[in-house]
């Protein structure tokens, strides 16, 4: 029987093939040019011009003197309290991508596997709720509720399991876990939405458990929500401004409210140049790292 | 004849409204090759998903080999699937999809590789192993799917409509294939199909469904000669009806007049539909003497021919206006007959049967 034979087309003209590639890309090309257009100028540039700063000499008032070059600044990158700002903030980034990732999992599986469309899209409308409301105000809002007289820590004096919050790390945690949440939840939805369900069936008929059906079937496939979601999450928090100078206190600074404080009173936009640049690094190492981990599975 | 699976009175409902299995009471022997036909929205399906355990029974009881498991779980029951879209793991390669059901059940390494191999070997994917299945043709993995299910040696072997993708040379081989690999390993297969000729060549017994019920089960054979009504002898193969009525010695008065005999176990007075096979019927000059006396005639009138090359198909009109299908082989023993010829159309007494109706 012939039947196993592979596909053989027959060759085509190499040339004239080739030329249609070529015009093809081209048109592409042209399509994104705008894109490119604004992106090297609003984002490419910027971030060379931010590069070159944090080679300069800073003048009294804090701005880079353009022509006088050194590297002092990367050479600060390693005193005690950089580092520990910049651990804080990644174990912190990566704790809210974990707790997210924990918390968002189930919920986005129970909202996904609702039978009915209404119902689904329904809680779909609750996890972007938030988003009507601006950032700022709804995070003064946990401000309310972490102070003294707050009912978060009301309840926690009442039951004795934690006192005010406010102004420590649990408290920048709590508001990023919050604000981040349903960028988690949102991509997770959408790959456990699409997922072929004859598949989890298949593995159950091949005696896999509930559970091992999940593991080995289920998990792998929504990779690319886990990965998508965990990117969104874990970026945004390493660079977190507002949650932290709201919430936090002076002992819990993170990357993005040093930088901040390098511009202003910090008089040093040299130094949160290169912070600015280092932060951009890590988070460049952390995705590559993630997609490459999580390709495997896909 | 053991019975390989034994199902009794299951019904399956979903919600209030829709019945999709009717109270169905069937035995399926071991080692045969047992499909279960009918159209679309019958049932079949639900059938076979219910054996497997991906779907529970309303009512009613279904064993394997004498032990009772309407209500087990699909990883607790001696049976595998070959789904209907394949199901193949995307994220894995042929090996690892074949290997899945016997690494579940935690079979030794040692073995699995054996096993796995052999599987592959048996579908012919030698060399395929470390292919994902979106590198596989569409025959290909329905060979890994199948692969993947006999690999665990299960008692009964569940297909829901495995070649129904293919395209129809392919769909032969495989039906070939598939007959070929059954009487090897000797599983008992339950196989899906709304393919009627498939049923009628690769099975030892077919089970004809309609609306959830099913309406008989029998041999390719006794399912095409002796329909036990009007559907199931619409469903399977061509087939014409002529309307009557049973007389008082069991003969059949058709509506214009006429008296013929064929099987029949409708009590007399009783109105019935008689169907007869467009194959079983002959067709003869008014004045030809040489009829076997065995045979009912009817006289006609030819109003249509149709050239089918292996045969030439006839719509003759008998003389209440009914209209029926001939089909002569193509050899020229055979006279042609043209459009207006008044001819005589005859069928032996067993060539048809009348049902109630
Ligand atoms: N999960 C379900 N919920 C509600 N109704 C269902 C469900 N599954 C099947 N049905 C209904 O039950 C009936 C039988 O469906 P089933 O899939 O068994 O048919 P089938 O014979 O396999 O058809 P096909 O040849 O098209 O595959 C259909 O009317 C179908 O709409
Ligand atoms: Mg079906």
């Amino acid at each position: 029987m012939t039947l196993l034979d592979d596909r053989t087309s027959e060759e085509a003209n190499p040339e004239l093939e080739k030329k249609a590639e070529r015009a093809e890309s081209w048109r592409g090309f042209f399509v994104a040019l705008p894109t490119y257009v604004f992106l090297v100028l609003f984002f490419v540039l910027p971030l060379i011009i931010i590069a070159v700063i944090s080679f300069a000499e800073r003048s009294r008032t804090g701005k880079p003197i353009l022509g006088e070059w050194t590297l002092e600044w990367w050479i600060k990158l390693g005193d005690p309290l950089v580092r520990s700002v910049t651990f804080r903030s990644i174990w912190l980034a990566f704790l809210n991508t974990a707790f997210s990732l924990l918390l968002g999992y189930p919920f986005a599986y129970w909202i996904a596997t609702r039978k009915k469309a209404m119902t689904r899209n329904f809680l779909l409308v609750l996890v972007l709720i938030p988003f009507w409301s601006n950032f700022l105000v709804r995070t003064y809002a946990w401000r309310t509720l972490l102070d003294s007289n707050g009912m978060i820590t009301k309840i926690g004096e009442a039951t004795g399991l934690w006192g005010k919050m406010l102004f420590t790390e649990p408290a920048v945690f709590l508001g990023l876990l919050y604000g981040y949440l349903p960028f988690m939840v949102l991509p997770l939805y959408a790959a456990i939405e699409h997922l072929d369900w004859n598949l989890v069936e298949a593995a159950r008929d091949l005696y896999a458990g509930a559970w091992k059906a999940f593991r080995k079937v289920t998990l792998p496939l929504s990779m690319p929500g886990i990965i998508a979601g965990s990117i969104l999450v874990f970026i945004p928090s390493l660079g977190a401004y507002v949650t932290p100078d709201l919430l936090g206190g002076s002992k819990t600074t993170l990357l993005g409210n040093y930088i901040v404080t390098q511009f202003k009173s910090g008089r040093n936009w040299p130094f949160g140049a290169a912070l600015s640049v280092t932060i951009l690094v890590i988070m460049m190492i952390a995705t590559v790292i993630y997609f490459k981990k999580g390709g495997k599975t896909l | 004849m053991a019975a390989a699976v034994s199902i009794r009175g299951v019904t399956k409902r979903f919600g209030t409204d829709v019945t999709a299995v009717s109270n169905v009471t069937l035995d399926i022997v071991d080692g045969e090759f047992f499909s279960l036909l009918g159209p679309s929205g019958c049932g079949k399906t639900t059938m076979l998903r219910m054996i497997a355990g991906l779907e529970f029974p309303t009512e009613g009881s279904i064993q394997i080999f004498g032990e009772e498991l309407a209500l087990r779980p699909p990883n607790k029951r001696p049976v595998n699937t070959v789904f209907q879209s394949y199901a193949l793991f995307p994220h894995m390669n042929v090996e690892k999809n074949v290997s899945f059901g016997l690494e579940m059940r935690k079979v030794d390494k040692a073995e699995i590789g054996e096993r796995v191999a052999e599987a592959i070997e048996a579908v012919h994917l030698k060399g395929m192993e470390k292919r994902k299945p979106s590198q596989l043709s569409g025959g290909q993995q329905q060979r890994v799917a199948l692969a993947r299910a006999l690999v665990n040696r299960p008692k009964v072997l569940l297909l829901d409509e495995p070649l129904g993708a293919l395209d129809l040379k392919l769909r032969q081989a495989m039906q070939m294939e598939l007959k070929d690999i059954q009487s090897e390993v000797g599983i008992t297969f339950i196989y899906v199909t709304h393919d009627q000729e498939e049923a009628l060549t690769m099975s030892n017994r077919i089970g004809v469904m309609n609306f959830g019920n099913l309406l008989q089960v029998g041999t390719p054979e006794e399912i095409y000669e002796r329909p036990v009504n009007r559907f199931v002898a619409d469903f399977i193969g061509e087939t014409n009806f002529i309307k009557g009525t049973v007389t008082d010695d069991g003969a059949i008065r058709l509506t214009n007049g006429s008296v013929v005999h064929v099987r029949t176990d409708a009590p007399s007075g009783a109105d019935v539909t008689i169907t007869l096979r467009p194959e079983k019927l002959r067709i003869h000059a008014l004045d030809a003497d040489d009829i076997n006396p065995a045979r009912n005639q009817l006289p006609s009138t030819v109003t249509r021919r149709l050239y089918y090359g292996e045969s030439i198909y006839y719509e003759v009109a008998i003389s209440d206006g009914t209209l029926l299908d001939v089909r002569h082989e193509n050899i020229p023993s055979l006279r042609r007959w043209d459009v207006g010829d008044e001819v005589i159309i005859s069928f032996h007494r067993d060539a048809g049967e009348a049902l109630l109706s």
